[in-house]
């Protein structure tokens, strides 16, 4: 009898160290904010919300903390470098799918996936002595809003592109099928067909891969120049929030360290705005 | 209405041709471009005494010896740390909770956030939690400790996909068995989803090695070699990125580091792909 019961109460214990663990899995985000919250908060205090947007200039020592040059800097790279990365990943997983011979697909496939792990202090690397001194060559000073945009969109393109083949693979095969019979040709039926098929996991990759350019920091930080100004230009020196705060941490003291506590809130921020999107996004699917 | 087919299309038809070819081409190019200037510039420079001298003159001389020891150990701490908690954490998620369960569904969120927070803000976490509030200071300990938070999400989604993987034909023979569902998943279910499992180990580790923001902060600078977990650690990346905007006339070393790292996460990946296929292969069925 009692081998009956036994094994339940084992599994009872049993079950609740693993809820244990995944409490403290969870948990941690909690942490992340808490901590996060705590050391902002003699910034928030002494400074207020809304000098980081409205003070004259970033200098911490001076007791000025406008952020908003760094704001620009992280939008501005971000955004160029998911309108490039998204085009060029979608058609890099059409490819696979669609164009590429069987051999040559599966060899893609793997660069991708190699690409997806090279580390971003590598591509960083990269950067500053291959693509800066390139890019300084046609027009000084070479660090720039457009050494950061090359970099980053290399850096995101296997996000979209692995996102974007595996929601191609979700097409169910009778679209296809029933596209092949009605005598449409390839591209119109990726058009058509493929492309609103695969719209929710396509636009979840656009979101993973605008957070991953959010929060890049080394690569970015490599080859942008880190002038505290915005941007006017593509060849503009620039610098981003992460950037900033990968910077400056290592000296920052008093309100200084709660302000760039204040900037790491802030990415935290736009993040959490992320994975909500993404979630709208997979919870008002239509297809498949 | 044919006619119009016929001489419209194909021009659509060879252009998206183009167009996608050229997009695959490019990607291709690029990579060739960095992977074979880091390959052509790190070649002449790595050697055996390179692998395991110190680090001499800020590291433009010398070698990586400490280095590789320091990030052995931190991936060591994290691993040990994050693997327990996050097999534990994708079993009760995928075998243990209901797909209703208000835990379940907070965790998970939780989870989905974690895995998007950018590599500095963990940097920032580690940095005020673990080396100032938990006093472990710059540490080998408290940079992989932030690791772990890091690589949390990563492991138990790819746990939990191997446990769902797994035929539910399993759970239910086991239970008419009457086996406990402890016997059950050590037995049965935690063998058959090890594939899951070395992907997200795998994928963890890959994203261990090649962290550079998070450590700066936790287990900072320092390119001694180790005597405790307590001592700050250089990792590699970190000795990469030190080299080339720190340390002018660094890049020949640079560049040797980083065809070190590039070539461990090859290997790492070409390993998982090996024993990926190996394991699909051993797989229970019923003979």
């Amino acid at each position: 009898m009692s081998c009956i019961l036994f094994p339940f109460n084992r599994d009872r214990i049993f079950i609740w160290v693993l809820r244990g663990f995944a409490a403290i899995a969870g948990a941690i985000v909690v942490l992340i904010v808490v901590f996060l919250l705590l050391e902002a908060l003699p910034a928030l205090r002494h400074v207020g919300i809304l000098r980081f947007f409205t003070d004259p200039s970033w200098h911490p020592a001076e007791g000025f903390y406008n952020l908003t040059p760094m704001l620009w800097g992280t939008l501005f790279v971000m955004t160029g470098s998911v309108l490039i990365a998204t085009p060029l990943g979608i058609l890099s997983a059409v490819f696979c799918h669609f164009y590429a011979p069987r051999d040559v697909a599966r060899l893609y496939r793997r660069l991708i996936g190699l690409l997806a792990g090279i580390p971003s202090v590598v591509y960083g690397f990269w950067g500053l002595v291959a693509l800066v001194p390139f890019i300084g060559a046609i027009r000084p000073p070479g660090p720039s809003l457009l050494a950061g945009i090359v970099i980053l969109t290399i850096m995101i393109l296997p996000t979209i592109a692995l996102m974007a083949d595996a929601s191609l693979a979700n097409v169910p095969q009778q679209y296809l099928r029933g596209a092949a019979a009605l005598g449409l040709p390839r591209w119109a039926t990726i058009r058509g067909i493929v492309f609103p098929a695969a719209k929710s996991g396509l636009f979840t990759g656009v979101i993973l891969e605008t957070g991953r350019a959010i929060g890049e920091t080394m690569a970015i930080l490599m080859v942008c120049g880190n002038v505290v100004q915005t941007p006017h230009g593509l060849f503009d020196p620039m610098r981003t929030l992460t950037s900033n705060i990968a910077l400056e941490m290592a000296y920052a003291l008093g309100d200084h360290r709660a302000a760039l506590f204040v900037s790491g809130l802030l990415l935290m921020a736009m993040i959490v705005a992320l994975v909500i999107a993404a979630e709208w996004i997979s919870r008002g699917r239509i297809y498949g | 209405m044919a006619e119009s087919v016929g001489r419209n299309h194909p021009r659509s038809e060879w252009l998206a041709r183009a167009m996608v070819w050229s997009a695959a081409a490019l990607v291709t190019v690029t990579f060739c471009c960095i992977l074979g200037n880091i390959l052509w510039q790190g070649l002449s420079h790595i050697s055996w005494t390179f692998l395991t001298a110190p680090p001499r003159n800020a590291g433009r001389e010398g070698g990586i010896g400490p280095i590789l020891v320091s990030t052995g150990l931190i991936l060591g701490v994290c691993l040990s740390v994050s693997l327990p908690i996050g097999i534990g954490a994708a079993v009760l998620l995928s075998e243990f909770t209901a797909d209703d369960s208000v835990f379940g569904g907070l965790t998970r969120r939780s989870l989905d956030v974690l895995s998007g927070v950018p590599s500095i803000v963990f940097g920032l976490f580690g940095n005020a939690f673990f080396s100032k509030t938990l006093g472990l200071g710059f540490s080998i300990l408290s940079g992989g400790l932030t690791l772990a938070c890091m690589v949390l999400p990563i492991l138990i989604r790819a746990t939990e996909e191997g446990f769902r993987a797994v035929p539910q034909d399993y759970r239910l023979s086991a239970a008419a068995l009457g086996l406990s569902r402890t016997t059950t998943l050590f037995h049965l279910l935690l063998p058959a989803a090890v594939p899951g499992l070395l992907v997200g180990l795998v994928l963890g580790v890959g994203r261990a090695i090649a962290e550079t923001a998070a450590l700066i902060f936790t287990s900072g600078y320092v390119d001694r070699m180790p005597a405790s977990l307590m001592d700050s650690g250089r990792a590699l990346s970190i000795h990469i990125f030190d080299l080339s905007m720190n340390v002018s006339g660094g890049d020949a070393n640079a560049y040797a580091s980083a065809l070190v790292l590039v070539a461990a996460l090859l290997m790492i990946n070409s390993a998982s792909d090996w024993a990926m296929d190996h394991w699909l292969q051993r797989r229970i069925v019923f003979a």
